[in-house]
This record gives C-alpha cells, structure tokens and sequence, in this order.
C-alpha cells in the first residue's frame, strides 16, 4: 500500500491506496487535516489520522511508499525566507555580458541569495561547437572566494547547455574540488532554452538546498517515529517523482506539484486520461487539461514570485471563485458580485449554512437546492432561489469559457470536478454535457501524488532533414526514456507520452527543437530507503 | 527633441510587439538591453526626422540572427558600437544620429541602448513602419540608399565590413556570416545623410510604439477595449475579433510557414503567416495583405501574439493597419508583396470596417 500526502496553504489530506499497479489501485483510507506552519509536524498529524482511519488490522509495515507533494518551497520563494546565500557562476563570455546573471530580479529576492554573480568563459554555440574554452584558472580564484566569503551553494549555468551539458559538468567538479562540499546547480539539469530564464530557475534551486536538506531530515525522522519505514518520494512539478536524496538536489522542481498532484488524481479518479480538470477550492478555481494523463504544459515562460523562469509548470489557469467567496449585493438592486475574495479556510464557521454571518457561493449553491452541505438556515431558506440561480449560472458561464479557452481542440471534452468546492457546480457546464465528479473528488491531490510516476525529459536543438528525421527522433526517444529508467522507473514500463518539434526560424540545417518526455511506473525495488541524518 | 528614459522602455517595447506583425523577435531583450544602458548611461534623446540637419550622418543598428538563438547566446554588450566603429573606420565618416532599422520586436530597442551608451541621439522613425525578416526590405532599397557598407560585428571580437553589389547580396552574405558565427551578429549600415531620411524612413514610429504602448496599458487599466485604443492611434481595420479554432504549422523550403483560423461573429478569418502574418483571408476572400500590417492582439490584454505563440483557444482581435504608401508601389510590392513571400494573389489594399 502507499501512501499519498499533499501539504497545501489550507489543508494536509492524506491517502492510503492499495494495489501496486495503477489499473488495480484503491483508496482504502483518506483524510484531511489542517496544514500547519511547520511542515513536518503537519504530516506527523496526517499520517496518524490515516492510520487511524485505515482497516482494522492494517500495520505500518505494509506500507510500500510515501509519496509527498508540497508547496514548501515554493512558498520560500515567494516569501524570501530560509534561502541559502547562493553564487551564480555563468559560463559565456565573450558573450552574455550585457545581461549579466540575476538580470530583472525583484530587489528583495536579489539580495535574500547574496546577489554574488561572476562571469565566465565557456559556453557552446547552438549547435554544439565551443563557444569558447573553459578557464580553470579562472573558476579555481573563484572557487577560493566563495570559499573565504562562506558561500556553500552555487548554480552553474552556460551557454546553449540544454545542447551540451559538458563545460557545466566539468566547472562544477573543478568547483567542488577547490571547495569540499560545495553544492552545486547546474542549469543543463533544468532543460529548456532561454539562458535568463534557465539560469534564474537553477539559481531558485540554488538557493533552496539547504531548506531541501531540513525538510528531507525532517519528514524522514517523522515517518521512521511513525514506524514507516518505506521509501519517501517527492511529487515534481511534472506529475512525476524522485526520490528523498534527490529532493536534496532538485528541491525548485517541486514548484507546481499541487495543481498536477490534483489534475492527475483527478484523471485517475475518473478514468479519463484525456479531460478538462476543474479544481474548486475555498478561494480559487484552477482549470487545467489533462492529456495522456499528464497536465499539458504551460507554454513558455512562468512567473515565480516575479521571477522569470522557463520550467516546466502546468498550465493553469485560475478564477477568483470558491466555495468560499464572498457575494455581495444578493438581495439588493445592484449587481451581484462573486469573488474575488474569499473567507478560505472558514468557510466551516464563517459561511450562513455553516452558522456564520457571511454569505458565501457555498449558501447560495444550497439555497439553489443545488449543493445540501451544512444547516439550510431560515435565513438561506427565505433566499430568493431564482436569483440564487441566476448567480450560479453567471458563475458556470465564467467556469465554462475558462475551459474553452484551455482546450486545444474543439473536439468533445469530458469535465473532471473536483475539490472540496466543487458542491457549488451542477452536473451540466454550458456547452459541456459530459461533467463528472468521481467519488473521493475532495482529495484527488494526495491521490495524485500516490499515484505519481517517475519520468525522464530532454529538450534539444537538432538538425534535422528529411533523410535523418526518422533516426534523430528515435536517438531522442531512447535518451528520454533512458532518463526516466536512470530516475528510478521500471524498465519496461516506460512510454513516450509527448513529443514535440518545432523547426526553428533563420536558423541553417533544418535546425529543430525537440522536446520529450518519458513517464515509467516506479521500480520500487531500485528507490533508497531515507535514512534520517542524525 | 525629447529624452527616452528608463520607465519609457516598457511601453516602447509593447508598441514595438505589436508592430511587429507577429514576428521580429521577442522585445523583452531588447527592452532589457535598453533598460541596463539607460541605468547605466542615463536617458537617451530623441529627434524628429525635421531635427536633423542635413548633413548628419544617421547609421541604423541592429540585431541580424535567429530569435531562438539570442535568448540563449545573450549579447556581449559591445556588438552594436563596434559594429558602428568599425563603419565609421571604412567610411572615415563619424556616425551623428542612430536609428532603428524596423520598428516591430527587439530592434527597435537595439539603437536605445547604443544611444545611452554613445550619447549620439536616436531618429525617431524606422526603415520599414513595421518588422520584415530580410535585410533588404527597407525603404532605402526603394530609395536607391545602398545597404552598402554593412559592419557586421558578433559576440567573440569578430568583425567585418562588406562591400555588395546590391541590397539583396548584403542579406545573403551577412546572413551566412552570421550562422558561421553563431547565429546572433549585430550590424550597422545603410548609412545615410539627414538629406536622405525622408527618402529612408517612416517619420515617427519610436513615439508611434510608444503611443501604441500607453495606450493598451491605459485601456487595461480602464477596462476598455485594447484593441480599440490601437486602433484609433493608427487608422487601424479590425479583421476579426475571436476565437483561434485552427493553427496549422509546416516546414517547407526551410520556413516555418502556417495558418490560423479565427472564428468570429459568423464569419472565419484565415491568416497566413511565415516569419510575420503576411495575409488575411475572410470567408476566402483577402482582406488583408503584406505590405500592410496584420497585428493580433489578445482581446483582453491586447498584449500583440507572435506567431510562435499562436494556439488554439487563444481570443485575439486581429488589426489590419495601413502601410507606408511607398510599399504599396509597383516596386514596394516586387519586394515585400504577398509575391515575393510565395503567395499566388497581388496586394489588395485593406478593406473597409465591416459594418456590423
């Protein structure tokens, strides 16, 4: 049995699932608590509401896999705290030095990772050829300062590395060896093209390690005190896992791990691989497309705390509208309003139905007779249920044209509710007839991250004829899945889930990007057990 | 005269998008080339066309590659004035004004930071009105102003000067100069006289994108329409106002060239594009065709969608905005007419509003 745990802003939920095979996968417990400030202490709490919760008999033992996703780092992020002071070292010169590293950073995050950049030679050319040689010499007087400056942390980033990753491979060992136990971040590890951006993701990274290295000792002292002692996994931002030690390493691609955890969960719940995903929370609806049974990408650039970074992230798109938000102007003349703002998490004590004095989208869905949560009060009773009606259709109308901007085809689209704010839908969507809400809907992310697969990624810049076409997308093919089987999926089990080429503008040669992903089932027999550090 | 400074960029560089007719590469570089100099420097000033004394000598600058390539390979910093030095040194003439070669994506901003850095002022106008992808789509070609001698400078110290026999050859060598090199090389040439500006360049276009620029950020904020706020500064048609329900991608001839469908109120409007949208087709009939420019917007920000961005599901207004008259001449059209990019139709020119 796993175990699957997604730590959001309002709620730990939990999940024990059975079966080791994704076509025979159960929930045979699940639960939600409170999120509290200190993660790990959050989880302890899940974990023994779970195994309460579990069938009689069920021994910690029996547990096979932990699997977490969480907003832990993301939330560091964004509030600039717990960063490890962070050099970057970029190698490009000649070129670069225009826009040197940490270029469009927010003051307050530039100066929480030390605002230390150096510039290098090094670097290739888009395809492949140096673009000047590395200097040994050059990163070894580097490598003496950070020493004598205290810096432990480093990101690495060069030029056109998703091409070659070499000069960051081998800056990082000269780097290491002028300072034992040095960590360092290299960009080639975090794909994609466009250096800025690239870079700003490995130096997010960077600067997280040290909190990575705290929350791994952390959960894995907590499951060993839970007596479990199987493998804990970390959900990625991709829908994919890797394991506690990695964690240490790649803590950023944690970054969005809530929204897939729960559009994959969401998937599984219903058995569609390929849908549109609503997830109704307190305060937000976020709608995603699932496709193959992965979220489908967002397409270039993303935002992390006004940060520009090209990871990959999910591509969400998020309404101001919850079980939670406010109407205001119900009763009287003017326009009723929804949103944006929300009573969140107490909605339990705050909403009419629940006993509280505000009116929230939750009392107006019950005095529709559309949702029966709560105490239909005398006062949701006296509400006029046309108008409660006319407020919710307004509420599916925006919910309905934020799928049709999502979806990619104007083909037919089963919709996926879930959420614990999903009672405010009805079962039909304007212009969608095929809804559905899969039981156990309120806890579809911790059953995303049980559920979680391990993959393997490359992105690439090609040339590409048509005589080579064939034999270049297979090399690409065998070296994505390769890096999923080297992550810790199951030979065999690995399939190509998307493939993408775009031949590039003004460039010679038939100069093309390719970009694959290879998903695999977990080979739990190859994932290290976490030992707690002391 | 009038100074450019930091917080104008933003709204240059949005102007510039969406004069960039879909293509001309992402502005953001050159908005942070632009910014870093202008920090570093201090504001740049900028002269109209009239300003400019007849005998100056006024070199357009600007970034010659593939976009894919200068997000990766960032610029040294250098390329743009060793480019103009070693231009300066083949002519023994000294450079008085810059000026941006097109108006739409990175290349407007290119000359703002060389300008910060020099202190020379920049022309307000450009040699296109808009973002074309070869190097001999300018005006001075039309002008008989040779592109002649072009410096080509790249990250790496390399530089060269060439002497062509004709516009269309300095394209062709500076740009396989450029992939030898890497794909990203700064270049300044088509030197031309204050006499010759009239002849060379679209009078006002730097202030034209900036305009462009406020304008959709005003509307934002207001919550009125971007779209029309564009369209009103420029005489602007809007084509259609919908949904993308079709794009289609293919490489052929080594373009990347495609479709796109918008479906509006009870019409479709095709658009066909390569590097930039080039034609516009309502219900099969053109409606809209290069020289003059097709800008897609997004409805609700009017933020300008290029053609790599280009997706099923996005809502766009599409603009159809009148080009410089000089294009539309018989020798405008041999260069930069729906011919020339391989479309079997002769240019029309825009259709009126549609009344609704």
């Amino acid at each position: 049995m796993r175990v699957g745990i997604d730590v959001g802003g309002t709620n730990t939920d939990a999940v024990l699932v059975a079966g080791r095979r994704a076509e025979e996968v159960r929930v045979v417990a699940a639960v939600k608590t409170p999120t509290t400030s200190d993660v790990t202490a959050g989880v302890v709490t899940a974990i023994g509401a779970l195994l309460r919760d579990a069938p009689a008999g069920f021994h910690p033992d029996e547990i096979t896999a932990v699997m977490i996703g969480t907003t832990h780092f993301t939330n560091a992020v964004v509030q600039a705290r717990d960063l490890t002071p962070t050099a970057v070292i970029r190698l490009g010169l000649p070129a670069t030095a225009a826009l040197p590293p940490l270029t469009g950073w927010p003051d307050r995050l530039r100066t929480a990772v030390g605002d230390r950049v150096h510039l290098c030679r090094g670097g290739y050319e888009y395809d492949g050829s140096e673009l000047s040689s590395l200097e040994p010499a050059e990163l070894r007087r580097i490598a003496g300062g950070l020493a004598a400056a205290g810096v432990r942390s480093v990101a690495v980033s060069s030029v056109f590395a998703p091409v070659n990753g070499a000069m960051e491979q081998e800056a990082a060992e000269i780097l290491r060896a002028e300072v034992p136990g040095l960590r360092v971040s290299c960009s080639h590890e975090f794909g994609r093209i466009g250096l800025l951006e690239r870079e700003n993701a490995t130096v997010l990274n960077a600067a997280l390690v040290d909190l990575a290295d705290r929350l791994a000792d952390a959960l894995t002292a907590a499951l060993a005190e839970a007596g479990i002692t199987a493998p804990l996994l970390l959900s990625q931002n991709d829908g994919t896992l890797m394991d506690i030690e990695h964690c240490r390493r790649f803590p950023a691609a944690t970054f969005a791990s809530g929204p897939t955890n729960s559009m994959r969960g969401a998937g599984f719940l219903s058995g569609v691989a390929d849908c549109a995903v609503i997830d109704v929370g307190g305060t937000t609806t976020d709608v995603g497309i699932l496709a193959g049974g992965f979220p489908r990408e967002a397409p270039a650039i993303t935002d992390i705390a006004g940060i520009r970074t090209n990871w990959r992230m999910p591509d969400v798109l998020s309404l101001g509208i919850g079980g939670g938000s406010r109407v205001r102007h119900f009763s009287d003349g003017e326009r009723t309003t929804v949103g944006p703002d929300s009573v969140g998490y107490r909605i339990d004590t705050n909403a009419l139905v629940f006993g509280g004095d505000t009116l929230t989208l939750t009392d107006v869905a019950v005095a529709a007779g559309l949702a029966r949560v709560g105490t239909t009060t005398a006062l949701v009773r006296r509400f006029d249920d046309t108008r409660a009606r006319a407020v919710l259709a307004e509420v599916n109308e925006r919910i309905a044209d934020a799928v049709d901007r999502m979806r990619v085809s104007p083909e037919p689209l089963p919709v996926v509710l879930v959420g614990g704010g999903s009672v405010v839908l009805p079962d039909v969507l304007p212009g969608l007839p095929d809804v559905r809400r899969p039981a156990h809907a309120d806890v579809a992310n911790a059953i995303g991250a049980a559920i979680a697969k391990v993959g393997g990624e490359l992105d690439r810049v090609v040339r590409v004829s048509d005589d080579t076409r064939a034999a270049v997308l297979a090399e690409a093919r065998a070296e994505a899945i390769a890096r999923a089987e080297s992550a810790g999926a199951r030979p065999g089990s690995v399939e190509i889930v998307e493939i993408d080429e775009v031949p590039l503008a003004y460039l010679p040669g038939g100069a093309t990007r390719v970009r694959v992903k290879a998903v695999g089932d977990l080979d739990l027999d190859r994932v290290p057990v976490g030992v707690p550090r002391a | 005269m009038r100074e450019i400074g930091f917080s104008d960029v933003d709204d240059i560089a949005r102007g510039a998008g969406i004069l960039g007719t879909g293509g001309g590469g992402d502005p953001y570089l050159g908005k942070l080339l632009a910014e870093a100099a202008i920090t570093r420097h201090g504001p740049v000033t900028v002269v109209t066309i009239e300003e400019v004394p007849p005998d100056a000598v006024v070199v357009p600058v600007a970034m010659l590659g593939a976009p894919t390539v200068s997000q990766e390979k960032l610029p040294n910093g250098t390329e743009t004035l060793t480019a103009l030095r070693a231009l300066e040194d083949a002519t023994g003439v000294a450079a008085t004004h810059v000026v941006p070669i097109e108006i739409g994506g990175m290349n407007s901003l290119i000359p703002l930071a060389l300008a910060a850095e020099t202190g020379l002022p920049v022309v307000d106008g450009d040699a296109m009105g808009r973002a074309f992808p070869e190097a001999q789509m300018v005006l001075p070609t039309l002008a008989g102003i040779p592109t002649s001698p072009m410096a080509v400078a790249d990250d790496k110290g390399n530089t060269m000067v060439l002497r062509t026999a004709s516009n269309l050859w300095a394209e062709r060598i500076a740009r396989a100069a450029c992939v030898a090199t890497g794909c990203s090389v700064f270049t300044a040439d088509t030197m031309m006289t204050g006499a010759q500006l009239p002849d060379g360049l679209v009078a006002g276009t730097i202030t034209l994108a900036q305009r462009l620029g406020a304008a959709v950020r005003t509307a934002r904020a207001a919550h009125t329409d971007p779209a029309d706020a564009v369209a009103a500064l420029v005489e602007g048609v809007r084509l259609a106002t919908g949904k993308v329900v079709d794009v289609h991608r293919a490489t052929t001839g080594g373009f990347a060239r495609g479709t796109a469908t918008i479906a509006g109120t009870g019409t479709e409007l095709r658009l066909s594009f390569q590097n930039e949208y080039l034609l516009a087709e309502r219900d099969g009939d053109p409606v809209a065709t290069t020289p003059d420019l097709i800008c897609v917007l997004e409805t609700d920000t009017g933020e300008p969608v290029t053609t790599e961005t280009m997706r099923y599901g996005n809502r766009v207004t599409v603009l159809g905005i009148p080009t410089d008259p000089r294009w539309t001449t018989p020798a405008g059209l041999r260069l930069v007419g729906p011919r020339y990019f391989g479309y079997d139709l002769d240019y029309r020119p825009l259709a009126q509003p549609q009344e609704n």
